[in-house]
């Protein structure tokens, strides 16, 4: 478990003073895998360098199991240390050492017995899928490969808790995917605590369980995956969900409406978990006399339950629509209205329904 | 040519001697500097004020004394350490107080090109300051290193031509005293020849060493 109590950093040089992070207060669960996602200089690296004392807190404390580590000796420090691995961005390997080397590396800190540690790194290096990498040096690999060498080596000593820095950001999409589910297979083998950071909304609704969003040194928003996807509270946080979720109206769509192409309504129905996986278009269809014309749609699967969104045009006579729209909102479906607007920058609204329908 | 090859020889062997012994003690002293110069300065594993502005500025102070000025003025010293102010090995002290600077500077680039990242994984591992150098540190910079040692060695062999001001001997003493003094031209050439390929040999050793430890083909 990892807690931030209050946590704060002021870097200060003779120029100026940046506060990289603002009384954070968090807490990642044992088994969890944790996301913060932010854009850079949202003070994210800073936050997971003060786990492992890579950054000390100005303020504030950082638990991780139970222990203050800025409290203790720079010995003792290490220890807790050793317990704790870290992977990065860039991998930081070391060149001039085989791969063996490099996983071998944490282990020759310590005191040990030279045929266990041996034992120890292939072990490692299989359960990473680089068993035929060992004597290859990190210059003769891929980047995907490269972290998979970073992940062993920060696995090698068996921690309880990974710190990830930006361990995608380097990477091309399916490779992501493919180091996403080492990391998964991680946590669900070995039950390690895992915390992320990273800018990408991918790599959260891919494996996180929990995230927080990041914005100026301060924690945001956060909660678990699904409600911060599907209901994001602020604006940075809608920001990143589009990325991956695509709820906007299309341009098309606008443009037709301007020109009064259509001859109906036209209104976006968001569906979350429950209403997501009910038959509310063909009964919106067959229980009221309006047509149903689907203009664009997106659903995505998110921790095995979908959420997606549609843009339906309704034809029909006003008081049917209206009924419909009723059904739906009693369905849980979110519903609004896609208007043009007479605002000439802005090229429509969406107007919610609820009152419109209630009131 | 007025001199017989036997006084060649030994002024290449002197040559050889002196340049040898003081690499030797030179690279101990530099690399020794060097590595405290990085690690002591800000931000650094070791970091250390007080340590590193005592000692940037006397390697500085070092570095911008005449080699043929320290050769002189450091007699005394000399005599201290050696016994004898004057011959070969009165040469090498002399010689030592001028690479052992220059080499720290050197080993400072060297080390200084190592990745910040690799000393943060390092410190994330929970690695000692001492880990830190040993472990990931000289490592990753051993290649560039040899070609450090490359040209502090060259760089010793053109001062070694000047301890013939206190009878250190060696092949610039040879090229000066037989040759520039006495218009033998052909001395003049042969000594030169001898240094130049000397360079060469000691340069293709050191990037050969190089590129084997990059493992470049």
């Amino acid at each position: 478990m990892i807690k931030f109590q209050h946590v704060s950093k002021t870097f200060r040089s003779k120029t100026q003073t940046i506060e990289a992070l603002k009384d954070v207060n968090l807490t990642v669960n044992k088994g969890d895998i944790f996301g913060v996602i932010g854009f850079s200089g949202a003070g994210k690296s800073t936050l997971i360098r003060t786990v492992n004392l890579l950054e000390s807190p100005s303020s504030g404390e950082v638990i991780v199991d139970g222990k203050n580590l800025a409290k203790l000796s720079k010995r003792k420090i290490r220890e807790e240390q050793k317990k704790i691995g870290m992977i990065f961005q860039h991998f930081h390997l070391l060149n001039s050492k085989t791969v063996f080397e490099n996983v071998a590396l944490p282990l020759t800190l310590s005191k040990g017995n030279k045929r266990q540690i041996e034992n120890r790194v292939i072990e490692t290096l299989e359960f990473v899928g680089l068993s035929d990498k060992v004597h290859s040096y990190p210059d003769q690999l891929s980047g995907g490969q490269k972290q998979r060498v970073g992940i062993a080596r920060a696995l090698v000593t068996n921690p309880s808790v990974l710190l990830c820095d930006e361990a995608t950001s380097a990477l091309d999409p399916q490779t992501t995917v493919s180091i996403l589910n080492l990391l998964k297979k991680i946590n669900e083998q070995y039950k390690i605590t895992i915390l992320i950071i990273t800018h990408e909304m991918e790599v959260i609704k891919e494996i996180c369980n929990r995230v927080a969003v990041m914005e100026n040194g301060r924690v945001i928003e956060t909660g678990n995956v699904f409600d911060i996807i599907t209901k994001p509270q602020k604006e940075t946080t809608s920001n990143f969900v589009k990325s991956i979720v695509r709820d906007d109206v299309p341009v098309s769509v606008y443009k037709m409406l301007e020109s009064n192409k259509y001859d109906g309504r036209i209104f976006n129905f968001k569906f979350l978990g429950d209403s997501s996986g009910k038959p509310i278009i063909s009964q919106l269809a067959k229980r009221f006399n309006i047509e149903v014309n689907i203009l664009f749609g997106n659903i995505t699967e998110l921790q095995q339950a979908s959420f997606g969104n549609l843009i339906i045009e309704l034809i029909g006579r006003q008081e049917e629509i209206e009924r419909g729209i009723h059904y739906a909102i009693q369905e849980k479906v979110e519903v609004k209205e896609v208007e043009e607007s007479g605002n000439r920058n802005r090229y429509y609204s969406e107007r919610a329904m609820g009152n419109v329908v209630h009131g | 040519m007025e001199i017989g090859t036997d006084i060649i020889l030994n002024a290449l062997w002197e040559t050889l001697y002196m340049v040898s012994i003081a690499l030797f003690f030179g690279s101990i002293l530099g690399i020794f500097l060097g590595i405290t110069l990085v690690v002591t300065r800000r931000g650094h594993v070791l970091e250390n004020k007080f340590i590193f502005s005592i000692l940037n500025p006397i390697v500085n102070v070092l570095r911008s004394i005449p080699f043929i000025i320290l050769l002189v003025a450091i007699i005394p010293f000399t005599r201290l350490i050696v016994g004898t102010s004057i011959g070969t090995s009165a040469a090498i002290v002399p010689l030592v107080l001028h690479i052992g600077p220059y080499f720290s500077r050197l080993v400072e680039n060297s080390l200084l090109e190592v990745d910040d990242g690799i000393i943060e994984a390092a410190k994330a591992m929970g690695a000692t300051p001492f880990q830190i150098i040993r472990k990931f540190l000289l490592p990753e910079a051993f290649a560039s290193l040899v070609l450090s040692v490359t040209t502090a060695t060259i760089s010793l062999i053109g001062a070694t031509a000047m301890a013939g001001a206190v009878g250190g001997g060696g092949l610039g003493d040879v090229a000066i005293t037989y040759g520039y003094q006495r218009f033998d031209t052909i001395t003049i050439f042969v000594t030169v020849v001898i240094l130049v390929l000397l360079v060469q040999i000691i340069q293709s050793i050191g990037n050969t060493l190089e590129r084997k430890i990059r493992r470049v083909s």
